[in-house]
């Protein structure tokens, strides 16, 4: 468990009506490491994330999350170590109170009963909404679902947070209270998003995808300053940088 | 489409009329489904002539709106909008069912002096009913009619009050406990809580359509309607697969499991004892008739 | 149309709980069995998809009236037979308890009504046998035509056949109830032309929105009948005949064993739960409250009250309470004593004043309370 590497090997992926998803992606990401995805609206970010998650299976390649090979047998102990944030929260709290959401994902792991309660108030501590958990997801506003829905993730522990664009329809103070939460975070973060800004101040590490397969992947400071790249792959310079000039 | 959104608008007030905290509240739900339905049940076992001996029952809707803090004028308006339905069937039975069952002796009822505070001849007239020599004729169909529309606001305001006290994922836990198999507590659990979300999304789509069609009151025809409904439709079998993804992401593996806290205690009991004893008691004896007797005994 | 508590005798409002319980235990087991966890989501979002197609209306041409998207079809369709009943339930079930359309007691009766025919009867009986002629060719532009034809004749007749029923049933349970007193032809002569017309529109909807799902994600459909219908029963169409034909004759069966039982109960004791204290209570405690007069009077009432009108309700108390009490029937039952109307009325005001004065009262004392 010290090594929480997530490794793709030349992953291919084809959807059944013959689009290429992924083109020959291969990356190594190290324990603790932020790393952005970013790209343009079907770049394949999405379709990376699902194959992290074991919900897509690559045509041709090798994924290894931590110790195991991603595979049908490992899926279970895969989706234990591994936390995705989906880009909806609508389709993440489905239970029927916050308390009931969080604590889900412990009960189908096995934490027993009586630590249960413990686990999920610790869970909405971390993410600031302890206060919330009798309330049903769908009276919530926006940037309380998105703290929600990464409490339900963070209370399993998982090694390594995958997210998509979660900084994405918050208002500003929500997204900088998201942004102040996840620098908080030792997991390996794996971050799918558009926001730039964000990705700037959360992820050491940048991999910029454009169809289907990676074009770059190095440091963001670096990368974001490439217009041609950036602009090659539909993306621009991040605001804050724009100034720096 | 603006009666569906108020719609939901009522479920979201009582929803938070469910997260008030009274003792009625606090009470383990099962306890309140069960008396919900024994009153329901009590309620319509009476015959389809009786009146007087419903009255009592609305002791219960009462009591529990004010130890329960419901707001009583929205609980009322909301049975007054259901009314027609029952009304409707319910109007034919005067018609219908002429036989006089029913005579009431005017002359004794000046004896109790209350026609000095309603007069009671313009009152027969408004209601239509035979009026030969001070003796008021009920036929059978009036009487069944009232009936018809007491066990309907009596039946009616025990579930909003259940719902409004309960909150609804309570009643469904409360079912669970009662046996109602799993993938149906499990289905009316997922349907209340994304129905919200897809009347929303439906009301964008409606919302998109009027936008861009400049006749302000046109019909929606069907070559549209077809495809928006199918939209609706396709994004709804979208979602489910991501809920199912974000649930085997976190370890679903077909069972549904809650963690609650239910405790079946001495204050159940009693509510329920008591509320049953009183039910029995109402159903077994006519107390307004006997209160008028001893009444009229006092004269 | 939705039943009403109100208009339901607590026979046939039991009845029809006892069968529809059964019904959603058999299927809950029975979609337990065939690849549950996938259709989890899937199910409920549905149930919340009939909620929202209902907010999208569309005119009717030259009627000026309004229709929309039927449930029952297009869920058996989608998700077959056991997981759309139980989809209509819990939609009815949401219905009844909050925006009280029917009622506690009647959801029973509506969840038969609207689920078990359409589910049950009309999809796999009608809509199933008219479309598998077609089902097994690909959707290609040729058999394009053919398709669409007989997507819309099944879904038309299955969905008329599936209101018509549900709509007789409506009938029937009103009936019995004997609650209202719509005369049984009128009622049906009220019922089913509406229900012809609601039928048609449904049908029309339901058919157009599946040709619609079919050209723009065929797979979705396919995997649909797969799983729990159409080609599923070409290869052992044995067995799920045979699993319909067992549902048919055991909600028969339910049905007629549960009425028959509750119906006995009910006419030979007009009062059931009455006759069940007496019953327990013994008859010693029953002489000695013939004396008290209050006992004696609420008798009299009920006998004011239900004069013999008809011939059931004269059957009925001459073979019941005659056996209880024979100088109650002896007594004149037809005219009725007005000195007990009138205590009636006078005492039913006086008990609702009191209820008032009651709520009032705790109210006042609440607010006191919360002020202190």
């Amino acid at each position: 468990m010290s090594h929480h590497i997530v490794q793709a090997d030349n992953l291919h992926y084809i959807y059944p009506d013959g689009t290429i998803g992924l083109d020959e992606i291969s990356f190594k990401i190290h324990h603790g490491e932020s790393v952005a995805l970013v790209g343009s609206n079907g770049a394949g970010k999405s379709t990376l994330l699902l194959h992290l998650i074991g919900c897509l299976t690559p045509t041709k390649g090798d994924i290894r999350i931590g110790d195991y090979p991603l595979n049908k047998k490992n899926l279970k102990a895969v989706r234990r170590s591994t936390g995705m944030v989906f880009q909806d929260p609508d389709d993440q709290l489905f239970m029927p109170t916050v308390f009931d959401d969080v604590a889900f994902g412990l009960i189908n792991f096995g934490v027993p009963e009586s630590e249960i309660e413990n686990q999920v108030m610790k869970a909405l501590e971390i993410v600031g909404v302890p206060h919330l958990s009798k309330r049903s997801p769908h009276k919530l506003s926006g940037g309380e679902k998105r703290a929600v829905a990464i409490a339900t993730v963070i209370a399993t522990m998982p090694d390594i947070l995958i997210m998509d664009e979660p900084s994405s329809n918050l208002d500003p103070a929500s997204r900088r209270r998201l942004i102040n939460l996840l620098k908080t975070f030792t997991h390996t973060k794996i971050i799918a998003t558009h926001d730039l800004d964000m990705a700037l101040e959360i992820c050491e590490r940048t991999i910029v995808l454009n169809k289907g397969g990676i074009i770059a992947d190095g440091n963001t400071k670096e990368l974001f300053h490439n217009e041609k790249l950036l602009l090659e792959s539909g993306l621009e310079k991040p605001l804050t940088m724009q100034g720096l000039r | 489409m603006g009666n569906l959104q108020n719609n939901l608008f009522d479920i979201f007030y009582m929803d938070t009329l469910a997260c008030s905290k009274t003792w009625i509240h606090s009470l383990d739900p099962r306890a309140k489904v069960l008396t919900t339905l024994l009153f329901v049940g009590i309620v319509v076992s009476f015959g389809k002539y009786e009146i007087s001996i419903l009255i009592p029952f609305m002791l219960y809707p009462v009591i529990m709106i004010t130890w329960a803090n419901l707001p009583i004028i929205y609980l009322i308006k909301k049975m007054v909008l259901l009314m027609p339905f029952a009304f409707f069937i319910g109007i034919f039975n005067p018609f219908i069912d002429r036989d006089i069952i029913l005579k009431i002796d005017l002359t004794f009822i000046s004896l109790l002096d209350i026609a000095r505070f309603v007069d009671l001849t313009k009152f027969i007239e408004i209601m239509g009913l035979q009026n030969s020599t001070g003796v008021i004729e009920i036929s059978g169909g009036w009487l069944s009619f009232f009936s018809i529309m007491i066990r309907f606001s009596l039946t009616v305001s025990a579930a909003l009050i259940l719902i409004s006290t309960t909150g609804f994922d309570s009643v469904c836990l409360a079912l669970q406990k009662f046996r109602v198999p799993s993938p149906f507590i499990v289905q009316l659990m997922f349907l209340y809580r994304y129905m919200f979300v897809l009347i929303d999304e439906a009301s964008r789509m409606v919302r998109a359509r009027s936008l861009r069609t400049f006749d302000a009151d046109s019909k929606m025809r069907f070559s549209l309607f077809v495809p928006m409904i199918g939209q609706l439709l396709l994004r709804t079998l979208d979602r489910a697969q991501r809920i199912h993804l974000a649930m085997c992401c976190r370890g679903f593996d077909g069972h549904i499991q809650m963690v609650r806290k239910m405790s079946f205690g001495m204050k159940e009991i009693l509510f329920i004892a008591g509320w049953s004893f009183v039910f029995v008691m109402f159903r077994l004896y006519n107390i307004p008739l006997n209160l008028g007797i001893l009444l009229s005994k006092l004269y | 149309m939705h039943m009403a508590d109100a208009l339901i005798s607590p026979a046939v409002g039991c009845t029809m709980w006892v069968v529809t319980a059964s019904l959603i235990g058999y299927c809950s087991k029975k979609v337990k069995s065939e690849m549950y966890d996938e259709k989890v989501p899937l199910m409920g979002v549905l149930g919340a998809f009939i909620f929202a197609a209902q907010m999208i209306n569309f005119t009717i041409p030259i009627t000026g009236s309004s229709g929309h998207l039927g449930g029952g079809m297009i869920l058996s369709i989608l998700l077959g037979p056991h997981i759309a009943f139980l989809t209509m339930a819990s939609v009815l079930t949401v219905q009844s308890l909050f925006f009280a359309d029917g009622g506690l007691l009647a959801l029973g009766c509506n969840i038969f009504n609207l689920g078990f025919f359409p589910c049950f009867i009309a999809y796999p009986l009608i809509y199933k046998n008219i479309v598998r002629k077609v089902h097994t060719q690909p959707y290609s532009h040729q058999n394009q035509q053919k398709k669409d034809k007989y997507i819309l004749i099944g879904a038309l007749i299955a969905s008329i056949v599936g209101l018509q029923m549900g709509a007789f049933a409506v009938v029937l349970e009103t009936l019995f109830s004997g609650i209202s007193e719509l005369p049984f032809g009128t009622f049906l002569l009220m019922m089913q032309p509406i229900h012809l017309a609601i039928g048609v529109v449904e049908g029309v909807t339901t058919a157009a929105v599946v040709i619609f799902i079919w050209k723009a994600r065929p797979e979705i459909l396919d995997s649909a009948l797969s799983t729990s219908s159409l080609s599923n029963s070409k290869l052992n169409s044995n067995s799920k005949s045979l699993s319909i034909r067992n549902v048919v004759i055991g909600v028969a069966l339910a049905t007629i064993l549960t009425g028959g039982v509750l119906s006995w109960f009910a006419s030979s004791n007009p009062d059931g739960l009455e006759w069940a204290m007496f019953k327990t209570s013994g008859v010693e405690e029953l002489k000695t409250q013939e004396g008290i007069h209050t006992s004696l009077s609420a008798i009299q009432e009920k006998i004011a009250f239900l004069p013999d009108y008809g011939f059931k309700s004269n059957e009925l108390s001459e073979s019941n309470k005659s056996s209880e009490n024979p100088n109650l029937v002896d007594s004149d039952s037809n005219i009725v004593n007005a000195g007990t109307s009138v205590s009636g009325l006078v005492g039913g005001t006086l008990t609702l004043l009191f209820t008032v004065v009651i709520g009032v009262a705790l109210k006042r004392r609440k607010s006191k309370i919360t002020i202190s």
